[in-house]
């Protein structure tokens, strides 16, 4: 009973890193049909940027929220420069770019932080678990800060979807941009702020994904974006709902079978769900559009 | 090619095909032309690939041992790339998992090698045979997801598959297995390089995989590839299957990658898990993306960059006097700069671009011989 | 396919030939340097390459290893190499890759036609290039990697390996466990590669199968998730202590994890993660908590070289002499002291095949070695033993130290194990 405890509570806290990734990828989707394969590089580069704060002095809020702020701006950059160019182009030609942006990003951030050094990402909370009873639980001070900070900015950016002006005019601007158009919305303009704010979401996960990271280094990110992507997969690519649950199927997945089949089969469990998963809804667990007849 | 859609209406549905790009090339003389032109494709395409093995192979005898591994390398890696970019340019499907499907046929040829004694044919082939059933699974897949689902799925592939050899004794787990790489036979000389052998094989694996495609290619096939290409619902209502050609699509591409993985594992002469990375599947991405989706002669060129870039880049550090930081990651740039400036700048590939200059140069020297320029 | 297509494929074989013709001519090198009698060697140099992990996983802590040896080379050629010869020491970034390590060494021994290749780093890599090197007879020395499988002298004649290897570590680490926690109930973390396996058949040769309560692995591609299953299982299975054969990124996880669940259990674990320097850099994200590099405290290993912070031994004086000389940006640390050992070893072997140098007079030299030099015991060689060091002083870490103590032990894969009772070298004194 510990065990299965442990299992769990370690895999809602992978969980939810998966659930930011998946949300920021999800964001994206919804804005402009692309799937951003360079999300995890431009979260492990806007995490260098804040680790090169905390190395300039700056505490870790500061480098936190510097983080996402460069966050903003990395995601508003690339769409500006990147993908707005291939924005109505067919979607492999994005595919295409965004994989070369995770490639360039990896390789500037080697050059300019390194590949070799031992060093890691400071965590404000404590690692130890809460002591229950005689044992300590296999959930610490900064896994709270990671549910906490996610849960938090998931409810934020709901709320800026459902209940604001903004939100409606950037759904407006994704799902049916010559009727914004023709109401005023400046959609290209809905469209980079699209990107902005998932990237801001991207650099969440990575900080938060970061201090248990050992070492740091420029590809760090790639594991946590196979696993946000099959879980942005999983729940449908358009929920962000659909994206939490996604991330905590992903996270519990890789705990139990690491628990309880074997750790060195984790990689393996959790890519046979998705692909199980998709063999019987094609299009995700969270998405109502209708499947491709075979 | 003659039943290639107009390339606007393919620029739109799939972009970057590049088949009926540019004007068509100044004919030497009607007489000669139309003789070339009577041949049935297979007699043409046969030719090619015959001189294309004959330089390849007359190269190969002028070289170096280091070099012949190069080109062993490249012949190999063009094999994947081929099947590739036919899967992503005719078909328009998008595969992250080629690295992968490419380990399947590596695994295979070496367990063969290490237990069966078979002729080296039959062991190829069998390479071929094994990725070519991994395709056909990831296909039916493949076959029920539209874009991005289908990018998670071959994702999923690309990262999962190379895990499973780690837990089997068998496989060699971490380590992979080494084999005996296949001795020069005695025509070849008695101090014939181990390497230079390696690398007929892999040319003339290659010379026949370009001739099988591009028969494929160009042939009823072919068109049905194009014709679910730019239109499923206009392919279905002409009674072609669209799942049952994306499926045959994959599994034709899948086929090369399981070769291509066969005589990898012939040239190195080792297999392990390390070698069949993500990062394996997106450098097979950029070979196609330089030499133009879709375009078998491009492929040659971006198999030849694949493999040497990285030496291009240590020697581009090295004589600049850059930082090892620097040096060690400026291919990793490069590959991923050119995936960016190939997409905005030229989406035909790098190929294409100088061909159409090319032509462009030619027909202005020699305007009364050409045909009118095309589009 | 029209002609054109198809001309425009010979266009693209046409432009292969140039791309390979190039500098296919340099090759030439490989068959022998300025009329010298080995390939790489001539009358004022010797060159000799290898390949390391300068990016990717493995690089943090290792990619220090091959700039410290550099850095002992050019001291040795600064005082004018060995006979008179000076030594150049290639080496390539493999980034950890297997499929890399082939084409670098290649490269290195057809193009650049290099003498030997030394301390090429990892097991999966070099695995990768052993029987190319073999094939070819080019020394392939000092391999960086504690697998048995360097130790192949009838198969594998060019290749040793150096550090000693995870079974004998395994041995030496179980029979201390076995001595002094006798009736303790023992764990294994074992990484899921040669270095587990090899860990893991040395331990179980000293420990009782009833005291091993628990084996868990892990694969380093899986590291990202952490190791709290793993720790949570030893946990549960109630070992007091905990056996680790990982590298140093996986033990930092091991511990971070443990402080996690509040599991504190006694570490022993295997030379490769005990350089408290790496794992200090590792560990300082938690060190606002509880957890820290303070977690390192206590933590048992063993080691056949010298530690860094052992500022009495005068190998360590002089390995810091040099490296602040030559190789100051880097941090002075167990990689560097590693590093240092396999160059100044390798110039013993240089010295000891003589003047008139070749690649069977090196391997020679192998055959007989018997070098006293920074290594805690002699490293000896014999043409059916191509261990490397084959004993080990158990040590401990404590606040930031690597300690020595008790008797250096020896021994092989099986037989006894015995303690070393001969005479520790110091440097020459014209060194």
């Amino acid at each position: 009973m510990h065990a299965f405890v442990n299992y769990t509570l370690d895999g809602l806290s992978v969980g939810m890193v998966y659930a930011a990734v998946a949300l920021s990828l999800v964001l994206i989707w919804r804005s402009t049909r692309i799937l951003n394969f360079a999300g995890g590089a431009m979260a492990m580069l806007t995490t260098y940027i804040g680790l090169s704060l905390i190395d300039r002095g700056a505490n870790y809020w500061v480098a936190f929220f510097g983080a996402l702020i460069a966050g903003l701006v990395l995601g508003a950059v690339v769409e500006r420069v990147f993908v707005r160019p291939v924005e109505n182009k067919p979607p492999i030609n994005a595919v295409i770019v965004t994989l070369g942006l995770f490639t360039l990003i990896e390789a500037l951030a080697g050059m300019i932080w390194g590949n070799s050094k031992s060093r890691s990402f400071p965590a404000h909370f404590s690692g130890n678990g809460y002591r229950v009873g005689t044992t300590r639980v296999a959930f610490a001070p900064f896994d709270t800060f990671i549910v906490v900070a996610v849960a938090l900015t998931m409810v934020a950016l709901l709320g800026l979807f459902q209940y604001t002006s903004l939100g409606l005019k950037m759904r407006a601007a994704a799902f049916e941009p010559v009727v914004a158009r023709l109401q005023g919305i400046r959609v290209s303009r809905m469209l980079t702020l699209g990107w902005a704010l998932a990237a801001a979401a991207g650099s969440l996960a990575g900080v938060l994904v970061a201090p248990r990271i050992l070492p740091l280094s420029p590809n760090y990110m790639d594991d946590v974006l196979v696993y946000g992507f099959s879980a942005a997969v999983l729940g449908g690519l358009d929920s962000p709902v659909g994206a939490l649950i996604g991330g905590l199927v992903l996270g519990l997945t890789r705990e139990y079978v690491g628990g309880y089949v074997s750790s060195t089969y984790e990689i393996e469990g959790a890519l046979v769900l998705l692909i199980a998963v998709l063999m019987v809804r094609p299009q995700g667990l969270f998405n109502r559009i209708a499947p491709r007849r075979v | 090619m003659a039943t290639t859609p107009a390339a606007p209406e393919s620029a739109r549905t799939t972009g970057p095909v590049t088949d009926a790009d540019g004007p068509p090339p100044s004919a030497p003389s009607g007489r000669a032309r139309s003789a070339w032109e009577r041949l049935p494709v297979v007699a043409r395409t046969a030719i090619f690939a015959l001189a294309f093995a004959v330089i390849g192979i007359l190269i190969a005898n002028g070289i170096s041992r280091y070099r012949d591994f190069q080109l062993a390398e490249i012949a190999a890696y063009l094999v994947a790339v081929a099947g590739l970019t036919v899967l992503t340019g005719l078909n328009g499907q998008i595969s992250l998992g080629h690295g992968a499907l490419m380990a399947v046929g590596a695994y295979c040829a070496a367990v063969l090698l290490l237990h069966a004694h078979l002729p080296l044919v039959v062991v190829l082939l069998l390479s071929a045979l094994a990725g070519g059933v991994a395709g056909v699974l990831v296909g039916a897949v493949a076959a029920r997801l539209r874009g991005p689902y289908l990018a998670g799925a071959t994702l999923a592939l690309a990262v999962g598959l190379p895990e499973i050899p780690k837990n089997y004794k068998y496989f060699g787990r971490d380590e992979g297995l080494t084999i005996n790489p296949p001795l020069p036979p005695g025509w070849l000389g008695t101090n014939a390089p181990i390497e230079r052998w390696g690398a007929y094989i892999c040319i003339i694996g290659a010379a026949v995989t370009l001739f099988l495609l591009a028969n494929l290619s160009r042939g009823r096939v072919g068109r049905n590839f194009r014709a679910v290409r730019d239109d499923e619902i206009a392919a279905s209502l002409a009674g072609i299957s669209v799942p049952r050609t994306q499926i045959l699509a994959f599994t034709v591409s899948a086929a090369c990658a399981g070769l291509a993985g066969g005589l990898l594992a012939l040239v190195t002469p080792t297999v392990g898990p390390g070698g069949f990375s993500l990062a394996l599947s997106i450098q097979l991405l950029v070979a196609i993306v330089i030499g133009g989706m879709g375009n078998l002669p491009g492929a040659v060129l971006g198999s030849i960059v694949l493999v040497y870039l990285p030496s291009w880049a240590t020697s581009i550090s090295n004589g600049v006097g850059l930082s090892k930081q620097i040096g060690a990651n400026l291919a990793l740039a490069i590959f991923g700069g050119m995936l960016i400036v190939v997409m905005l700048a030229f989406p035909g590939g790098i190929a294409a671009a100088v061909r159409r200059t090319w032509w462009a140069l030619t027909s202005r020297r020699r305007p009364a011989t050409t045909i009118p320029a095309g589009p | 396919m029209n002609a054109r297509r198809l001309a425009a494929i010979a266009a693209g074989t046409a432009l292969l030939a140039s791309a390979c013709g190039s500098s296919g001519g340099s090759s030439s090198n490989a068959a022998g340097g300025g009329g010298a009698s080995a390939p790489g060697v001539t009358a004022t140099s010797i060159t000799i390459g290898s390949h390391q992990p300068l990016t990717g996983p493995a690089a943090p802590g290792y990619s220090e290893i091959a700039p410290a040896t550099a850095a002992l080379f050019a001291y040795v050629n600064a005082k004018g190499g060995v006979d008179g010869r000076k030594i150049t020491y290639n080496y390539q970034d493999d980034a950890y890759n297997p499929s890399q390590t082939s084409t670098v060494v290649r490269k290195l021994v057809e193009q650049d036609g290099v003498f030997a290749i030394l301390n090429g780093l990892g097991t999966p890599t070099h695995q990768q290039v052993q029987p190319f090197l073999n094939s070819n007879k080019v020394p392939d020395l000092f391999v960086a990697s504690g697998c048995v499988c360097w130790n192949q002298p009838k198969q594998y004649p060019w290749t040793t390996g150096y550090q000693t290897n995870y079974a004998i570590e395994g041995r030496i680490l179980g029979q201390y466990i076995a001595q002094n926690m006798a009736g303790q109930k023992v764990g294994y973390l074992l990484q899921n590669d040669d270095v587990g396996q090899g860990g893991k058949q040395g331990l179980d040769t000293e420990l009782k199968p009833a005291d091993v309560v628990s084996q868990q692995s892990y694969d380093v591609s899986a590291l990202t998730s952490g190791l709290g299953t793993q720790m949570s299982k030893l946990q549960q299975a109630g070992a007091q202590v905990v056996v680790g054969f990982a590298i140093p990124a996986a033990f930092a996880l091991a511990e971070l994890a443990a402080a996690q669940i509040g599991y504190h259990p006694q570490f022993v674990v295997s030379s490769i993660a005990a350089d408290p320097y790496t794992m200090g850099g590792l560990l300082q994200s938690f060190s606002k908590g509880a957890a820290g590099a303070s977690l390192l405290n206590g933590v048992i290993t063993a080691s056949y070289l010298p530690s860094f912070t052992d500022t009495s031994n005068p190998w360590t004086t002089l390995f810091k002499k040099i490296h602040d000389q030559y190789d100051a940006k880097n941090p002075f640390d167990a990689n560097t002291i590693f590093g240092m050992s396999v160059g100044y070893n390798f110039v013993q072997l240089l010295q000891k095949a003589g003047k008139n140098l070749t690649r069977q007079s090196l391997l020679d030299a192998v055959n007989s070695a018997d070098l006293q030099g920074p290594g805690l015991l002699p490293l000896t060689f014999s043409p059916t033993d191509h261990r490397g060091y084959e004993g080990e002083q158990m040590a401990k870490i404590q606040d930031g130290n690597l300690t020595a103590f008790g008797p250096v032990y020896k021994a092989t894969e099986t037989g006894p194990i015995t303690t070393y009772t001969g005479p520790q070298a110091t440097p020459p004194a014209n060194f």
